[in-house]
């Protein structure tokens, strides 16, 4: 990226703006158990001197891109977003982030990109769920398949979130269209700065979404949301169908699934993924989806909405001491206004959650369940059979 | 490429050898003047726990017919665990290879101590023929249009 770009992605972010007031680093759940790391240096680094030295700083790549820093600054500045495009120069510069798991998940990611060898990916679909080949409604999966396969070790069977969305849909005479070799969003890949393979995933995806002929597909994955809605508009312009979140669908039918639901009874506490909250702005419909379970018993925490803090690691990057801090404060959170289960709407949190419940950190009667949104709503369904 | 036939298929096959058992291994069979095909290439690790499926993947797209990830036996790692290690990612690389529709002759994972010489002329004889068998990969990237990736 030429200086010139980089600088114009600053104006874009409003860091000029910036007061030095430090309200993002106070803010920040990184800051708060890293004292080395603060978002207002780092701004105040890049519009001092050369952006593309901080470009070089291992620090771009601490950022959860969380967004909650760009809701206290008083001067709007942009910083998750500006972390993006940062990142993106960074990773030209070969300043790579620490990658997770030892990058298998991206591995797959970029093989994705590349291979045009079919997948084999259907597996998930039992026989009692139906999904079609052509249709209106469209159901965007994302990588669950292959969590299933690469988190096999930390009891979380995310899997089930993609069986429960279809067995919801189904429960409303819908049979989405499931795509036999859809790819992965390139979601990770774009906040980890490649994006030259995220395009060649968007442009894949789209393509195929097109064919199949889809009017609106629906996504249970805040990252696929976002990726879809917001990023691949920026690659290929106008997308040819709409995207919707599938708790938005589901709040506009909820007498409808009302009805038809068996108690729960268990008393639940909400995280709002960073994605699906901050970045897209849907608050209202995951608590209203809770709300129709008979016996489900709601309880807010002091930190939710848009003051919400991340599940502690994004993107499969840096996943360290820091993560398992924060994800072990939002598990206790949860417990402290007297939840037994932390429910949240994205695999990943999910994911992270479950992995932040093995092992010791937390004793055994402090420890929440940890369950998906839409995977409580199809147990509701499957309660009243 | 358009004008590669099965006859004349040259594979690149990718072996993970652990330093202390499979590389001394294949040395071993060096030394005792052992045949086997020249289709492999061997990167030394310094255990097979080392290796990660992400390393696996990458090789597919990078161009890779097969991998072959070996290590010693068990009981015989010389940092204990780092098979039992191996074995556990390799079980999580299978079901995503799976999924990514790769044909499950292409990869492997084998145990090969140092004094398994014999044994290790024989496997890659065996593996070459299995990815001959196989044919060229459909999962490297295109080669007119190099995409790249940042390393990890
Ligand atoms: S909150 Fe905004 S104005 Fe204050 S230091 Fe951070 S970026 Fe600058
Ligand atoms: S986006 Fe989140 S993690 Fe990043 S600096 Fe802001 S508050 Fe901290
Ligand atoms: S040293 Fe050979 S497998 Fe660990």
């Amino acid at each position: 990226m030429a200086d010139a770009q980089l600088h114009k992605k600053l104006v874009l972010t409003n860091a000029f703006r910036c007061l030095e007031c430090g309200k993002c680093t106070a803010t920040c759940p990184i800051s708060r158990y890293n004292g080395s790391y603060s978002p207002r240096r780092l701004i105040g680094r890049m519009i001092s001197q050369d952006p593309a030295n901080v470009a070089l700083d291992p620090a771009v790549w601490t950022c959860l891109t969380c967004g909650l820093c760009n809701t206290r600054c008083p001067s709007d500045v942009k910083y998750s977003i500006l972390t993006k495009e940062l990142r993106a120069e960074a990773a030209r510069l070969q300043n790579l982030p620490t990658i997770t798991h030892g990058g298998a998940l991206q591995a797959t990611m970029r093989l994705h990109a590349t291979s045009e060898q079919p997948q084999d990916r259907m597996g998930w679909v039992t026989d009692d769920l139906k999904v079609a080949e052509k249709g209106e409604w469209g159901y965007f999966v994302g990588c669950l398949p292959y969590y299933e396969a690469f988190f096999s070790d930390i009891d979380a069977n995310p899997i089930k979130i993609a069986q429960s969305v279809v067995r919801v849909l189904n429960e409303l005479g819908i049979e989405p269209v499931v795509m036999k070799d859809e790819r992965c969003c390139g979601h990770d890949l774009l906040w980890g700065g490649d994006v030259k393979t995220f395009k060649m995933l968007a442009e894949r995806n789209v393509k195929m979404i097109r064919e199949t002929g889809v009017k609106k597909i629906l996504t249970a994955c805040p990252e696929c949301y976002r990726t879809l809605e917001v990023d691949y508009r920026e690659v290929v312009g106008k997308l040819g169908f709409e995207v919707i979140y599938i708790t938005e669908f589901l709040a506009d039918v909820s007498a409808q699934l009302a009805e038809k639901m068996g108690e729960i009874k268990q008393t639940v506490s909400y995280q709002d993924p960073c994605r699906l909250g901050r970045q897209m702005g849907i608050y209202d419909s995951p608590r209203k989806m809770l709300n129709i379970v008979p016996g489900l018993e709601f309880k807010e925490q002091a930190k939710h909405g848009v003051g919400a803090i991340c599940c502690g690691t994004s993107s499969w990057q840096n996943c360290d001491a820091t993560s398992k801090r924060i994800q072990t404060d939002r598990l206790l959170g949860a417990k402290a206004v007297g939840a037994d289960t932390l429910v949240t709407s994205c695999p990943k949190c999910y994911i992270h959650f479950k992995c932040a419940l093995q092992g010791e950190s937390i004793p055994e009667d402090q420890k929440v369940e940890v369950k998906d949104l839409i995977v409580i709503l199809a147990e509701a369904l499957n309660g009243k059979k | 490429m358009a004008t590669e036939t099965k006859a004349e298929f040259k594979p690149k096959i990718l072996v993970f050898a652990c330093n202390w058992c499979s590389y001394a291994g294949a040395d071993n069979a060096g030394v005792n003047r052992m045949q086997y095909p020249p289709d492999i290439r061997v990167i030394r690790t310094m255990c097979s726990g080392r290796v990660s499926p992400g390393h696996v993947i990458d090789a597919f797209r990078m161009g890779a017919d097969g991998v072959l990830w070996s290590g010693c036996h068990f009981g015989d790692c010389h940092y204990i665990f780092g098979n039992y290690e191996a074995e556990k990612n390799y079980k999580k690389l299978e079901q995503m290879l799976k999924l990514m529709g790769v044909d499950h002759r292409r990869f492997r994972l084998e145990w090969v101590s140092a004094a398994e010489g014999n044994k290790w002329a024989a496997l890659i004889k065996e593996f070459v023929e299995d990815i001959k068998a196989a044919g060229p990969s459909p999962h490297k990237q295109n080669g007119t249009k190099p995409v790249e990736l940042p390393v990890i």
